[in-house]
């Protein structure tokens, strides 16, 4: 059976690669004695798959795993079980079932909403450089892969942003940036905001599907609230959705 | 205490794998720093993912954690990035549970098991904000401790330590803690803490101790600069390994770590005598752990940890008494876990034990990789390192695993041992093609992996006394075998830079004067010399220079018998006589019987210490073991302690 997993990852362990975080999970089905479905061959591997990978440094409030269970005899007490088998700073959030041929996180995951704090200027420059970003018609970003560089308008890739407030040491930013064929990291983000600023703490806190009638979780809101996720630390109220978005 | 993780942490999305420095292991203590309580830092001077294993830092971790009188943190060093920024910002070395700074300790310990760590040593001192040299650190300062193999020859590091201990730790870490948590009280002086420690057996403190050198600058000997000091200095040996079932929690990090599998240490010691392993002749008598109790240490930690890979660790784990009933007994254990499939990996196996049997067992799971150490091409050469493997045994164990469906087998050679041909050499090539030929009838994939080290002569062999071969020769060597092998299809080559044999040459079987050297080193950049990005062997050879030093006369040049040695005053058991005749023994091709199973030739192991040979069989393992099939007359009788039910 299939079953789709929900996590947040906070602290410490926000340093760990996505690579860790494969073994870490697969750890921790074994330790549960949780039988996962293996591939065939030589070295056979777990069957999971995660969604985007979360950059190292960067906290998650919605971060996502599909795994192919041979068996599972209670899916409600999954999170919890998960969690006390998981090291500090990764809490299993929710999960349910999925259909067999249910589409891969990687297909349905279109777009990330982000807390990222920048350091290095005033809350009023950024705001300005916040509304210049807004109202610009392109946004012309080198990048470079594999010694290549070229550039890439970027602003299309930009949902939504707005200034949240400042922090102890900078200025938080609300971000809504896509992850279709054009997509954004936070990094880039600061970069085009063409101040001098540094990153600082940057936390993802919903993927979004597109689904008929506005963006859907890939695990729904009611599944959380069903496997006990505190409203407090997530907020998933629709009130503090950006919903009066500046970008487009 | 303070921490520096405030200072640290907005660094850390900047420096590659900054999971290296965040703690958080499952098995970590979390033991809150209290003034009150004795504290150690137990520290690997490399990286994290080399550190981290360690068992016996792990070890020791987890006894004083134990104590109530008595906390430990664990510390690894740098990569460059960080330290470059630390050295900015001035972050000091920190331990990675509470981010204490390490001069915040009462005792730096450290593991120092490759020589080319010890630039590292020094920099990790230098980084915890404390003077290099012990003479210079004042009493407030913490007490800088050295461990492991490489010190049983400390001298070469003796002016940056307060003390180094030889042997099993076990012990001795409670009694060090109970001597500083007596100080303490007491109020003694740093000095007199000192002389008390050096007092213990299996404690060196080098600051009581005077070189000596004669006028032409060769090295003579070692005083005692107070009486009453030992004038030789003992190892420590744990008689029961049953008694210390550690580690109880194995660290389980959340990166990717070298070894990162479950670790059980099946048995200490190793009695097969091969003339060039260190490793073998310090760690002497063997001492088994009950079958029963690797079972249940492999099953708890299977469950706790999750791992699907449990490594039975000693120096020649096929010599484990009923060694494919309890890979078995793993086995079985594993499946009805119902954790998965769990692949059971036995480091250093010697082809002359390993059957189809084995082979068998081992790939019920997943299966690691093979590897095989003949360590030398030709029977002469084996007779010479008493490496007693006959090629048949060789072929038998490599058409074992072919047959049981392998694709790869790695082999273990040393280049540059004593007396060592060019015929030696290329015989190394011959058995590599032979293998493969063996494998290709099983599969077509089959290959063969020669992997070659230099050879170092360590203190505390047989070969303590012998020449090493030069960079030169070692390379041209090197190059014999790839010549080779260039057309043989399935035989790949890789090797070890014999310039860095050099320098761990140096490390080896240097005096006290290598301190100055290895200070120079670090002082123009040379840290990590593990690592061939870091390494630059001029550095060396220029800091050699500066000092008045050769390596011709280090390294290179082969000891008399009368000649003093740096370690004289040290002693892992053995009789400096018995050594010397097994090196004339080896010279003219004389092999040396397992005394695990033959009488005993008091090499002063387990005579010296009143201990013995702990084993669960009389009878040597599948294969037999170096000459234990021969028709031996009968001398003393066997001290060997049989495993079982105690009375
Ligand atoms: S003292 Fe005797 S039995 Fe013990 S290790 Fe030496 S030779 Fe073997």
């Amino acid at each position: 059976m299939k079953v789709r997993v929900r996590y947040s990852r906070h602290g410490r362990i926000r340093f760990i690669s996505h690579r860790d975080t494969a073994r870490i999970m697969e750890r921790a089905f074994r330790k549960l004695a949780i039988p996962v479905v293996y591939s065939q061959g030589f070295s056979p591997r777990p069957k999971f798959s995660f969604g985007l990978a979360l950059t190292v440094g960067h906290e998650s409030e919605a971060e996502y795993l599909d795994v192919d269970l041979v068996s599972l005899d209670h899916l409600e007490s999954l999170p919890q079980q998960l969690t006390q088998a998981l090291p500090d700073g990764l809490t299993v959030e929710a999960a349910i079932q999925l259909d067999q041929g249910a589409a891969s996180l990687q297909q349905v995951v279109k777009c990330c909403q982000w807390r990222i704090e920048v350091i290095g200027a005033p809350i009023e420059a950024v705001m300005k450089a916040v509304s210049a970003l807004v109202a610009a018609p392109q946004l012309p970003l080198e990048r470079e892969r594999k010694g290549k560089t070229s550039v890439v308008d970027v602003r299309p890739a930009i949902l939504e942003l707005q200034v949240v407030g400042p922090t102890v040491h900078g200025v938080e930013l609300l971000a809504l940036l896509a992850n279709e064929d054009l997509s954004i990291r936070p990094s880039e983000l600061i970069r085009v905001l063409a101040l001098d600023l540094r990153e600082g703490q940057v936390c993802r806190t919903h993927q979004f599907t597109n689904a008929e009638g506005g963006r859907v979780e890939p695990i729904d809101r009611s599944n959380l609230i069903a496997a006990g996720a505190t409203m407090a630390t997530n907020p998933l109220a629709p009130s503090a959705w950006p919903a009066e978005s500046q970008a487009s | 205490m303070t921490s520096v993780w405030p200072l640290l942490e907005p660094w850390l999305a900047q420096v590659q794998k900054p999971a290296r420095y965040i703690g958080c292991e499952d098995g970590a203590k979390a033991k809150a720093p209290d003034p009150a309580l004795v504290s150690w830092l137990f520290t690997y001077p490399d990286t994290y993912e080399i550190g981290l294993p360690n068992q016996g830092l792990q070890i020791l971790y987890e006894i004083i954690n134990e104590r109530a009188d008595a906390r430990a943190d664990r510390a690894y060093a740098p990569w460059t990035d960080l330290e470059a920024i630390m050295r900015l910002q001035a972050i000091p070395l920190f331990s990675v549970e509470h981010h204490t700074p390490a001069a915040e300790f009462d005792v730096i310990a450290f593991n120092l098991s490759a020589e080319l760590t010890y630039t590292n040593l020094i920099n990790c001192i230098d980084l915890a904000g404390l003077p290099i040299y012990s003479r210079d650190r004042s009493a407030d300062d913490p007490l800088i401790m050295v461990g492991g193999h490489c010190m049983f020859n400390p001298e070469p590091v003796a002016d940056f330590v307060d003390v180094a201990v030889l042997g099993d730790g076990e012990e001795v870490v409670s009694e060090l803690t109970e001597l500083i948590a007596h100080q303490r009280q007491s109020g003694e002086t740093k000095q007199q803490l000192l002389v008390s420690i050096a007092g213990l057996q299996g404690c060196y403190v080098p600051s009581l101790y005077q070189p000596q050198y004669s006028n032409d600058g060769a090295y003579i000997g070692l005083l005692p600069t107070l009486d009453g000091l030992p004038g030789t200095v003992e190892k420590r040996t744990v008689a029961d390994l049953a008694q210390w079932p550690y580690p109880k929690e194995q660290l389980i990090p959340l990166t990717e770590v070298v070894h990162d599998r479950l670790n059980v240490e099946v048995f200490r010691g190793c009695t097969r005598g091969c003339r060039f392993c260190q490793a073998g002749m310090i760690t002497r008598p063997v001492r088994e752990r009950p079958a029963e109790q690797v079972r249940t240490m492999v099953q708890s930690g299977l469950k706790r940890s999750g791992y699907d890979e449990v490594a039975l660790t000693s120096l020649s784990t096929a010599d484990f008494s009923s060694i494919e009933n309890t890979v078995g007994a793993i086995m079985d254990d594993a499946d009805s876990m119902g954790c998965g499939p769990v692949s059971v990996s036995l480091p250093s196996l010697r082809v002359d034990a390993f059957g189809v049997g084995i082979a068998a067992q081992l790939q019920r799971a997943r299966r690691s990789g093979l590897t095989f150490a003949p360590e030398a091409g030709t029977w002469r050469m084996r007779q010479i390192i008493n490496k007693l493997i006959r090629e048949e045994d060789l072929y038998e164990a490599v058409e074992a695993a072919f047959s049981q469906g392998w694709q790869r087998v790695k082999l273990y050679f040393l280049i540059g041992l004593p007396s060592e041909t060019d015929e030696d050499t290329l015989a190394i090539a011959d058995l590599a093609k032979a293998c493969v030929k063996l494998g290709r009838a099983h599969t077509k994939r089959a290959s063969v992996t020669v992997s070659i080290g230099g050879f170092v002569p360590k203190p505390f062999t047989p070969f303590q006394w012998f020449g090493q071969n030069t960079a030169a020769e070692l390379q041209r060597k090197v190059n014999l075998l790839k010549d080779a092998t260039r057309r043989a299809n399935g035989v790949n080559i890789k090797w070890h830079d014999p310039k860095a044999t050099v320098v761990e040459g140096i490390n080896s079987r240097g005096d006290r004067r290598i301190s100055a050297v290895i200070e120079d080193v670090w002082r123009n950049g040379g840290t990590f010399q593990e690592w061939s990005e870091h390494f630059d062997m001029q550095r060396w050879t220029d800091a050699m220079d500066r000092a008045g030093l050769t390596v011709e006369d280090v390294v290179y040049r082969h000891r008399h018998q009368d000649e003093a040695l740096p370690w004289d005053h040290i002693s892992a058991g053995l009789h400096k006589d018995f050594l010397w005749t097994d090196w004339q023994d080896a010279l003219a091709q004389v092999g040396l019987p397992d005394c695990r199973w033959t009488p005993c030739y008091d090499c002063g192991a387990c005579t010296g210490y009143g201990i013995e040979h702990v084993v669960a069989s009389a009878t040597p393992p599948a294969g037999g073991s170096q000459g234990t099939g021969q028709d031996l007359a009968t001398g003393n009788s066997v001290p060997v302690q049989l495993l079982g039910p105690k009375a």
